[in-house]
């Protein structure tokens, strides 16, 4: 094991224990919190598959979220149980996914975001219309919380965990995926697909599979949010959402594995922390004495008001100096010295 | 010998233009065909309708006399043909050795038994080889973007014959090659040629280059053949001298 890989295993080591912890020392709406981080991110990990790995571009990630949470309210709300949800979800959004994948064959870019934008729009139409089915406006309540082997996952924490432990599955499987052969085509796809054409690659098979895949996690992290928020209405499914599932996969680090994890954790995390800044000094004790010379807690107060404008400014900061995100950012970081280190391993000693 | 590709009255029009005007030629096992011709005389053309790349507007292709015209690229590699492009055609963001793994694993099993087997498809051995042979070795484990232009020219040709063609298209394979690398690229070729019977159709401008590697040569102008023989023949051709330099 080289010395990046021992230090990778540790710090996932670290996270991983962080996250099993992390509910002890949280009220309910922070475990809440958490575990939209951790469905949001399945969302985002299904968007980096067709868009960071295979170059898709996709503006209806959101859509497949509400189609998933639509199948698991409607049928978990009449005494089935999530894991039925679960397959016929993933079932459909992959079937929808595959669908929408070949207008892509013939349109890439900016136009295929539009066309996928207008499958968005249509979706959520659908949802704030079709009352008969979705319930229109007035939604969905009462969606019941999942057991298994009669667990009860009712309460906030045990939710967490269940939550947690598919974003663990999902990220595995993932992992598995871009490492196969799979994620070297789709890699051949984004970065040249008249060439991958020309080796032997069946494009057209890998663009509708990009698609499928990514809808299909759509799909399952929409079938983990029915449960977890309990009530759904069209809203959170409006095009805002695909946005900002785009938004995590660009942030984050487009076509990096953990580009979603951290893209999440900046759209759904910061804001909350940006807008409990004020009360950042409460709980660091006399460590805050020294930085409030630095910060004064006015100006905290300030970022706390106006948090979305400060979440603004960061993410337009970030994307100026780093247009490959965070984790793009940090293999760049690594990357340059891992040369420094090789040319000044090259060059002869001076003799002094 | 028997004959590998029949190309026959092949024709590609845009809109009022015939890039590519009844066209045929044979193209028989083993041998290295040179096609030449100005820019713009529909070299390029041609070699993208052969291979699907391009809907030819009429004419016919057969690959060992089995009609294939207008079969997709992918399809067309799988049964042995392959290609190199004008510019460039690496992936960047892959290393040396993924992109050579890349350019063959799609022949090996389904699409489901790469998902579920192997990470390198059992072909490290394979790029290995390869990477030894166009002599790589130094950079394989480098992003392929990060290689200079040579090497990555070398890696584009190593790919067109990683999952072992019986036919390759290279479309101006010395363009903006430096002459040592020139010169390995020539031997490496004819080694390809020799040793594994590979048959080649080279699109050259250099033509000190294609007169010394092929034994035949087809000249194109305004999408027409306009000669075809040895190459000391095609030289001395006024028809051709008269394409190149003229009127």
């Amino acid at each position: 094991m080289s010395a990046r890989s021992a230090f990778g295993a540790v710090a996932a080591l670290l996270v991983a224990a962080g996250l099993i912890l992390a509910p002890l020392g949280l009220k309910p709406y922070g475990i809440y919190i958490l575990s939209l981080w951790a469905v949001t991110t399945i969302a985002a990990i299904g968007l980096n598959l067709t868009l960071g790995y295979a170059g898709q571009v996709s503006l209806a990630q959101g859509a497949f979220v509400g189609i998933g949470a639509y199948i698991a309210a409607l049928l978990t709300a009449k005494g089935w149980p999530l894991g039925v949800a679960y397959i016929l979800a993933g079932v459909s959004c992959f079937g929808i996914g595959w669908l929408l994948g070949y207008p892509a064959l013939r349109v890439q870019h900016h136009y295929l975001a539009f066309v996928t934008l207008a499958f968005a729009t249509l979706a959520y139409l659908i949802f704030r219309n079709e009352e008969w089915i979705t319930g229109g406006i007035y939604g969905i309540s009462n969606i019941p919380r999942p057991s298994l082997f009669g667990y009860s996952f009712g309460r906030p924490r045990d939710f967490y965990y269940f939550c947690l432990g598919n974003l663990a599955l999902v990220s595995l499987a993932t992992w598995w995926l871009i490492r196969s052969p799979w994620g070297r085509a789709f890699v051949a796809l984004r970065e040249n697909p008249v060439r991958a054409l020309s080796l032997g690659v069946d494009t057209r098979r890998y663009t509708l599979m990009a698609f499928a895949l990514g809808a299909g996690l759509g799909g399952v992290s929409g079938v983990l949010y029915a449960p977890l928020v309990q009530y759904i209405d069209p809203t959170p499914f409006a095009l805002l959402l695909s946005l900002n599932l785009l938004l995590m996969v660009i942030v984050g680090g487009s076509g990096y594995f953990l580009g979603p994890f951290v893209g999440a954790v900046v759209a759904v995390l910061l804001p909350e922390w940006l807008q409990a800044a004020d009360k950042l000094y409460d709980a660091l004790g006399p460590v805050a004495d020294v930085l409030s010379m630095v910060l004064p807690p006015s100006a905290l107060k300030y970022v706390a008001k106006h948090y979305l404008v400060a979440y603004a400014v960061f993410v337009m900061v970030l994307l100026v100096f780093s247009p490959s995100g965070i984790i793009g950012f940090i293999e760049k970081r690594i990357a340059a010295r891992k040369a420094l280190r090789t040319a000044l391993a090259a060059q002869p000693k001076v003799a002094s | 010998m028997s004959t590998v590709l029949e190309v026959r009255g092949l024709s590609k029009r845009f809109g009022g233009i015939h890039a590519v005007d009844g066209v045929s030629f044979d193209v028989k096992e083993g041998e290295i065909l040179g096609i030449i011709g100005p820019n713009g005389s529909g070299k390029s053309t041609l070699f993208n309708c052969i291979l699907g790349q391009l809907h030819p507007t009429s004419g016919e292709v057969k690959l060992d006399g089995k009609p294939v015209t207008g079969m997709r690229p992918c399809d067309l590699n799988r049964l042995g043909v392959s290609r190199t492009f004008q510019l460039l055609q690496v992936f960047p963001e892959l290393t040396v050795r993924e992109n050579l793994i890349l350019a063959a694993q799609e022949h090996e099993g389904s699409m489901l038994t790469r998902l579920f087997g192997k990470r390198d498809v059992g072909l490290t051995g394979d790029a290995n080889r390869m990477i030894d042979f166009f002599r790589l070795a130094h950079v394989a484990d480098n992003k392929a973007g990060a290689l200079s232009y040579g090497q990555q020219k070398l890696l584009d040709a190593a790919m067109a014959f990683m999952a072992g063609p019986r036919l390759v298209l290279l479309d101006e394979p010395a363009g903006g090659v430096n002459l040592t690398m020139l010169a390995n690229l020539r031997e490496r070729l004819e080694a390809i040629n020799k040793e594994e019977g590979a048959t080649f159709v080279v699109i050259e401008h250099n033509m000190e280059f294609v007169m010394a590697l092929c034994s035949r040569i087809v000249v194109l102008a305004e999408g027409k053949i306009i000669a075809e023989g040895d190459p000391a023949t095609v030289r001395s051709n006024p028809k051709v001298i008269e394409a190149y330099l003229g009127h």
